[in-house]
């Protein structure tokens, strides 16, 4: 009855956050004193989960799950699940995740908690707390189905090492056509996404127009960030609509986010304040975000920007 | 076409969050309630398929009473008929199953759920009811076109956006991008007059069972006055964010 984690790559590469759950899901497990075991869907290195105390991991691979399917990645962890004897299954909050939570959650007629943003409460009724009110509160949840469910949010567990000796066993389950089939995908490569990153450098109205945004990417680059944007940004074509981030956009739980030129109205801050640390550079004094950050700069972005990126080559050349 | 929208009340975007009866109950108290902003681009985007390909609308909500000002606001918009599930909204799964209900029954080829409910933000409804009827189901859907039983659809991924084909029956989980902000309508007189006349049928609930109990709230901790650098000083607001914030 050991905790399932489904750790997520691209490409053969583990993501970030696969590491996360798999940190999350040893912790669970060292509450209950069982171990953990990962389903891992075409990952070249499989091994490289036992350094976050996963203790075995059900490895898959197969050309029909090359691009990610929801309902066939839900089907494929759900056979696990079952395999495994598994009562606790934790997921991300990834795009991907989030699609194939609730279809898994239907196959293993688990309860569901999405947003969890640490360690069960209590075990027993299962209790976690999660975000609620688009970050403005949060609940606690307690599950009363026999198998749970879990969505980690991003960044809120932190990746921790536990070197430990993954069994690494092949696995191949049945894979039953799906009706959704990806015709074309397009994503930015080479670039950090908002979902994966450490620091986001996020955008407003305050910039002017699509001509400034070298100041975002090249702040982003030495920070090694993701860029963003608030609503107006996107819905002015500035940006794309995936960077906008919010109520109704993107989540964003960094370690450091830093908002140029954005005012902090509260459908802004919703989407933000997952975000452990939040720096401010605004012209106004009296604009919201300062009420709402914890380290602010009033000043023009058009100097301030600049002169912070060099700050920040300098600091990074004598810290390298 | 038959098109099923599923309506969330939600408290207005601006609405503060406060809770009563020893942090167990949201307060309710001066909250204004509107539609769900992922639901309504999802429903901008069923009114475009009844005036231009021909569509039937319907708009459903699970919950009491007081959501019908919500559902009436629907109707104004261009929706043709509303369903009340008459039962509290308890939890995801709970509200999945009496919407998987609906749908089964009224026998809709294309289901439009937001992505997510701005008040709980479970993203499960959508999912939970394409996995209970079997539907097909897409996920942060910013582009929508049907042809008979055609589905070609984008959604957007982490860092990109993907473009998928299915089949109806299908349920999608709407957001942002599904239509143009210009789109998104404000119901006029006439609209709000016609949404009188037409039906609010009022349905019990069939027996479900609820999987999760929220057992309490909480406020985030009241957080410390923002601690200002001067502009002319960023050597040492790179200081701060390397030592005491430890972000880089
Ligand atoms: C239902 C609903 C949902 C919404 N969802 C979202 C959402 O998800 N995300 C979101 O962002 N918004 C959302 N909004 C919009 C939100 O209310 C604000 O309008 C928006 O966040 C403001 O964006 P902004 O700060 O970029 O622009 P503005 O409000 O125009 O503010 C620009 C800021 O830039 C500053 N500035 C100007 N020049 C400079 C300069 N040279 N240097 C530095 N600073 C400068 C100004 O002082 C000002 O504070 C939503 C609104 C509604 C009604």
């Amino acid at each position: 009855m050991s905790v399932l984690v489904y750790t997520e790559s691209e490409q053969g590469t583990y993501k970030k956050v696969a590491f996360e759950v798999a940190s999350y899901a040893r912790a669970i497990a060292d509450q209950l004193g069982t171990s953990v075991t990962a389903i891992s869907i075409n990952a070249e290195d499989p091994s490289l989960l036992g350094t976050y105390g996963v203790t075995r991991v059900l490895n898959v691979k197969d050309s029909k799950l090359d691009t990610f399917n929801a309902k066939s990645y839900a089907h494929v962890i759900n056979q696990a699940a079952a395999e495994e004897g598994s009562k606790i299954v934790i997921v991300s909050s990834s795009a991907d995740s989030k699609y194939l939570a609730p279809l898994l959650a239907i196959e293993l007629k688990a309860g569901y908690a999405s947003n969890v943003v640490a360690l069960p409460t209590n075990l027993s009724p299962f209790t976690v707390k999660r975000t609620a009110f688009t970050n403005k509160a949060f609940n606690e949840t307690s599950i009363s189905t026999s198998i749970k469910l879990v969505g980690l949010s991003n960044n809120s567990f932190g990746i921790k090492e536990q070197a430990t000796e993954a069994e690494v066993v092949n696995y191949a389950p049945s894979i039953p056509d799906n009706g959704v089939h990806v015709e074309s995908v397009d994503k930015v490569t080479d670039k950090v996404t908002i979902a994966d990153a450490d620091i986001v450098v996020s955008g407003g109205r305050g910039l002017k127009g699509p001509e400034n945004w070298g100041l975002i990417e090249d702040l982003a680059e030495v920070l090694g960030a993701a860029t963003a944007c608030s609503k107006p940004v996107s819905d002015l074509g500035w940006r794309p609509h995936g960077e906008h981030v919010g109520q109704t956009g993107k989540p964003v739980a960094a370690n450091l986010y830093i908002a140029v030129g954005i005012s902090g109205a509260i459908q802004h801050l919703a989407g933000i304040n997952a975000s452990k640390v939040k720096l401010v550079i605004n012209t106004d004094p009296e604009a919201p975000f300062f009420k709402a950050a914890d380290y602010g700069v009033v000043g023009d972005a058009f100097e301030v920007v600049p002169a912070l990126i060099e700050k920040l080559k300098a600091f990074k050349a004598q810290n390298a | 076409m038959k098109i099923l929208v599923c309506i969330s009340h939600v408290p207005d975007t601006t609405s503060k969050i406060n809770f009563s009866e020893g942090d167990t109950k949201f307060d309710t108290s001066g909250v204004q309630y509107i539609i769900n902003p992922n639901d309504e681009y999802g429903l901008t985007r069923a009114i475009w398929f009844k005036e231009k390909q021909g569509a039937t609308v319907d708009v459903v909500n699970v919950g009491g009473p007081e959501t019908e000002p919500t559902l009436r606001k629907a109707l104004a918009l261009g929706a043709d008929s509303a369903i009340r599930v008459n039962t509290p909204a308890l939890d995801g799964y709970a509200v999945a199953e009496q919407l998987a209900n609906v749908f089964k029954n009224g026998d809709y080829d294309l289901v439009i759920a937001g992505r997510e409910s701005i008040d709980y933000n479970g993203g499960m409804v959508p999912g939970m009811l394409a996995g209970l009827t079997n539907a097909n189901f897409i996920n942060t859907c910013i582009s929508l076109d049907i042809d008979g039983t055609n589905v070609k659809a984008i959604r957007e991924i982490d860092g990109g956006k993907e473009t998928v084909n299915t089949s109806l029956p299908l349920v999608i989980g709407a957001q942002k991008g599904l239509v143009e902000e210009s789109d998104l309508r404000i119901p006029n007189m006439r609209g709000i007059m016609m949404a009188r006349k037409k039906p609010l049928t009022i349905v019990d609930p069939i027996e479900a069972s609820t999987e999760t109990v929220t057992v309490k709230f909480e406020k985030p901790k009241p957080k410390g006055a923002v601690t200002l650098v001067s502009p002319d000083n960023l050597d040492e607001l790179v200081n701060l964010l390397h030592t005491e914030a430890k972000v880089i």
